[in-house]
Parts: C-alpha cells; structure tokens; sequence
C-alpha cells in the first residue's frame, strides 16, 4: 500500500496537519479485505448502520418526549398523531431496535461458525460482547420510556432481578429506582441513560473496528491473507456489497415500518402504565426471550439471576473455551453439527420464553439452559480435542481459484 | 444506450464514457435522492405539529372592556392587546400625515371597527413586549405603547413612532363573531 500523493492542494494542507485522507484511504479505500468473503459478513456493517439509524431517528423522538409518568405516555401518542411524520420515526426506532438485535445475532452466529474470535481476534470478540450487553440495558430502557403496561412491569421485573443479590439486594433496587417502586425518578434517569448508552456503544462500535483492522476481517476459510492475491481493496468491492446488503435490509425494515409496525410489539404497551395492575401474561422483547428463559428456568432466585447473567457473560469466554485451532466450521465435521444444535437450542430457549412457565415448557427451558451452558462448558472443549479437522486449503486464493468443489460440502 | 449494451462491462464507448460510469451515476444519483427524502421527515418533526396548528385561534369576549381599557390575551403563545380606543384616541391615530410615519400605514387599514385596536404584543425590534397595557403603565410619548428594552415608541394605533423598531406593531389576522366577541386566527 503505497502513501497516495494528493493532488488537491487543499487536501494535501490539511493532510500534512491531520492525516484524516491517508487514514480514510488506508482504513476505508484501499484497505485490504479478504476476496471470499460471503454475505454472512455484511451484517457488521448492517448493524452500525442501524445503531446510525436508532440515534437519529431517537434524537428527534426526544425533542417530542416527555420523561415523566403523568406525560410520558400522552406525548408518546402525540408524537404519533400529532407531530409531523412522527409515526414514522417512531416506528422505525421501535422497528430498528428490533432490527439492530437481528444483525448483531446474525453476526454473532456468523463468529461461532467460523470461528471468528479466535486468536488475535480475542478482544475484538470480547468488546462485541460488550457491546451486546450495552445494547440490551439500552433496549430494555428505552422500552420503559413510552410507559404503557409492558414497559412498567417489564421494569419492574428486570430491576427486582437484583433484590437477588444476598444483603444489600434490596437497598441496590430502591437505588436503582430512586424511591420504594418504579416511578417517576426511575423513568427521568432510564431516559438519561437511555440517551448516553448509545454513545457509549459508538465508543465500543469505534474500538471493534480498532480491533477488527489491527489484524483485518477473518474469512469462511478461517486462514489468515498471505499475501496481495488474497485480498482485494475495501473500496469498491466491499462498499458495493455493503450497500447491497443494505438495500435488501431497509426492503424488509421499511417492510414492517410501513405494513406491519407493531409486529414485534406487545398490544399491552398501549395500555398506559397501572402500578396496581399486573398485566396477566408478561413477556420481553423478543430479543431477550432467550435470556429470560433460562432465568426461570432455574428455580432458586439467586441462581436465576446468575445463569442469565452468565448466559451472555460466557461468550467472553468462548475464546479460551474452544480448544480448536482450526477456525472455520467449514472444516470442523463435528463442531459443525454442535453448532446447529446450539441455534437450534437457543431458538427453542426464545420459543419458552414467550410462553407461561407451566407444563411442558418448565421442562423443556431446563433442557434447553442446561444444553446452552453444556455446549460451551463441555462441548467446545472437548470437540476441539477430539475432532479430526478436514484438511485447510494452501491459501485463500487457492481455496477461491479451486472453484465450487471445495465448498460442496459446506451447507 | 444500445451502443453500450454491445461493449464489455467497463469497455470505453464512442464518447469515452465506460458502462461503469452510468451505472456509478445512476447508483449515486438514486442513493442521494432516497438519503434527501429519508432526511425530510427527520426535518419535518421539528415543525409546528398538528395539536400546536390546532392551537392557532382564540376566541375572546370583549362585553367586559370599557372604554380607554385594555386586555391582553394569548394567541400563539404570544401575548395580543386588544385596545378599547377613546374618541380622542381615534382622532389622534387618524390626524397623523401618514407620508411622516416611519412605517407608512394609515389607521383605517389597521382596524375593522374603530373603537377596537387589536395587536400582537411583540415589539417589532427584538421581540419584547411594549408596556401600555395596565393603567399605570407609561404609554410612551405618543399616547400608544412603549417599549421599555431599547425604548421604541408606538402611537394610539400602535404604529412605530420613534425608536429602533422598524415596523408597526402587527395586526394579527382576526373577525369579529358579532358585536361582543372576536375570533382572533
């Protein structure tokens, strides 16, 4: 990559004081990017796209709300029936909180497959976590600011989790909710942090991406770019395939913005908050159904709280826990299944989650919290021993040039 | 177009334009275009909404001004003086010579029954509101309204007299419902 000489003498001047060209033409144009990569990849970029979305569209729904309990609720209606295309922000933020967790799973699942967190990609794994756990407190806040039934009790529920904590449980909720329930000093600061969160994800979005071009993007073969016949430049190729991508997600987005607004939602929330009625039948965002399936899973109050945290807290792990040194599942026969049966597992977790804890489900959301941590603590580990690897190709340019044989047996 | 359909992707055409190079402009011309109508709504919110358009008008009862008195109702968020004018008033408002007025009006056009003064409260300079309206307050040197933040003087119909102000104080848009109540908007 050679030092561009610029031309424009106004770009040249600012460029010898603050190199903001030769960084966007290294990071952004000529960066070199793995020639094969498939479009399980573009979901990264998707993603910051939308955390792009969610700020904008929350910045101008701030201006229209009102963060306290008498108010809260009304100027959420107003915003919908009064202020001028307000319906249409607010859909696509209550839409886009949505969409924003169906890119960051998806890219979640794209680094179990192919291994993407594995050495030197570590800390750029453990910062995604990161980012994931501050996206569901921010979720989970701002869900509560429109104030209906569901954001409420949902409130409620989430902050009583930690009156689990042996002896100053209680005194950490009453802080947590500045008085003796959820009211209105709760709802000023969870619009607060609602509002400072998604800088902090900015923050963490900007060290993932420091992380990310340290050592460049992994690929569906999982071994490292020897060389230029590897790569090809960031600018147009990936550009292209990025903004394709995200034609295809704004189709669907927009999709449900437009026809069906309230499909992830619950009709409860339109129900303005009762603190002496509790709707029959609580349930999370889709998103946290998962989560919120193992917590009830586990009888003991304390140790419900502690599986879920440790449900997200383990992928921290994951790194260290996974013993392979092959990367892709593309090349792991057994670790391949394993995976599958993961998905499969944390779908069904979802599945419990929307439903009331009774008959079956008690069961099987047992099964299913003891397979999500089983397959971490005792699979990874010893699939990555045991399993006998397919052979790796020479280079990503030979695996590209050997043509369509080599990924026949990749579903 | 039928030209360029035969050369190869990123072939020169006659003119030296590639396939590439329509397809580029095409794609940016269409990516800025969806950008520029995705802003707008963003923008629009920041306009009045609908609860505030359906604010705009006030209706107000006038049997309670007697002559010489004076209120002071909100419209729009802003204060609007609504002046029961004496005779005398009256007479001094329309022996002005209109040509000497800083802002050139003449009475009849700034009111639909004589008597009845209505205006918004806002001086014209920057936006204070002019004293007059109480029974103490100073009215300023020409009988009307005086603007005690940079000292502008308005007359018995409320029109710039002397000071920085460069304009009358506004007439808003208004009619009278019968002969005791107004519909100001």
């Amino acid at each position: 990559m050679s030092k561009p000489t610029w031309t424009n003498p106004v770009v040249r001047w600012i460029d010898y004081r603050l190199p903001v060209f030769t960084f966007a033409n290294e990071q952004l144009i000529e960066y070199p990017t793995p020639k094969n990569l498939n479009y399980w990849w573009n979901f990264g970029s998707l993603a910051g796209i939308v955390l792009v979305i969610m700020i904008a569209t929350g910045i101008f729904l701030a201006m229209h709300y009102t963060p306290h309990v008498s108010l809260a609720f009304a100027s959420v209606e107003r915003i919908m029936r009064d202020v001028n295309y307000g319906w249409l922000i607010r859909y696509i933020h209550m839409n886009g909180a949505s969409f924003f967790f169906i890119c960051v799973y998806i890219h979640l699942f794209r680094g179990l497959y192919y291994g993407s967190y594995k050495s030197p990609r570590e800390l750029l794994w453990i910062i995604g976590v990161l980012i994931i756990l501050t996206m569901m407190a921010t979720a989970f806040m701002g869900y509560v600011l429109p104030w209906g039934q569901m954001s409420f009790w949902g409130a409620t529920v989430i902050t009583n989790l930690f009156s689990a904590i042996p002896v100053v449980g209680q005194s950490i909720v009453s802080w947590l909710w500045g008085g003796f329930s959820v009211d209105n000093p709760t709802l000023n600061r969870f619009f607060s942090l609602h509002y400072l969160l998604p800088f902090i994800i900015f923050a963490l979005v900007f060290l993932h991406l420091w992380a990310l071009h340290a050592h460049h993007s992994s690929n569906p073969v999982g071994i490292d770019m020897k060389g230029p016949q590897d790569s090809i430049p960031f600018h147009p190729y990936y550009t292209v395939k990025d903004a394709f991508g995200l034609g295809v997600l704004m189709l669907v987005l927009l999709g449900f913005v437009f026809f069906a607004p309230n499909f992830f939602g619950e009709p409860d929330n339109y129900i303005e908050a009762n603190p002496l009625v509790t709707p029959t039948h609580i349930v999370p965002e889709w998103y946290l159904l998962p989560f919120y399936a193992i917590l009830r899973a586990i009888p003991n109050k304390l140790l419900g709280v502690i599986a879920m945290f440790g449900s997200i807290l383990i992928l921290v792990l994951v790194p260290w826990l996974d013993t392979s040194r092959v990367r892709s599942a593309r090349f792991r026969p057994v670790y391949r299944v394993f995976f599958w049966v993961f998905l499969l597992d944390c779908i069904v977790l979802g599945y419990v989650g929307a439903n009331p804890p009774e008959g079956y489900f008690i069961t099987v959301g047992q099964l299913a919290t003891f397979w999500y941590f089983f397959h971490f603590v005792i699979v990874l580990p010893l699939v990555g021993w045991l399993e006998r690897p397919r052979p790796l190709p020479d280079s990503i340019s030979a695996s590209v040039m050997a043509g369509k044989g080599k990924e026949a047996g990749h579903a | 177009m039928s030209d360029t359909a035969m050369t190869a992707p990123g072939g020169h055409d006659d003119d030296g334009t590639t396939r590439r190079d329509f397809l580029l402009f095409t794609t940016l011309t269409v990516g800025a275009t969806g950008a520029a109508l995705a802003v707008w709504p963003l923008i629009d919110t920041m306009n009045p909404a609908k609860d505030v358009l359906a604010l705009s008008s006030t209706e107000v009862d006038l049997t309670p001004v007697q002559e010489g008195q004076a209120i002071t109702v909100v419209w729009r968020g802003k204060p609007v003086f609504i002046r029961r004018r004496t005779q005398a008033e009256i007479a001094a408002a329309r022996s002005v010579k209109v040509s000497d007025l800083p802002d050139p009006q003449p009475d009849t056009a700034r009111v639909k029954q004589p008597a009845w003064l209505i205006l918004v409260g806002v001086c014209t300079h920057l936006g204070c509101i002019p004293l007059g309206q109480k029974s103490g307050d100073t009215r300023g040197d020409y009988g009307g309204w005086f603007c005690p933040c940079h000292g502008s003087h308005y007359d018995t119909s409320g029109r710039i007299r002397r000071g920085p102000a460069p304009a009358n104080l506004t007439v808003p848009p208004y009619e009278f419902l019968n002969d005791n109540s107004v519909r100001i908007g």
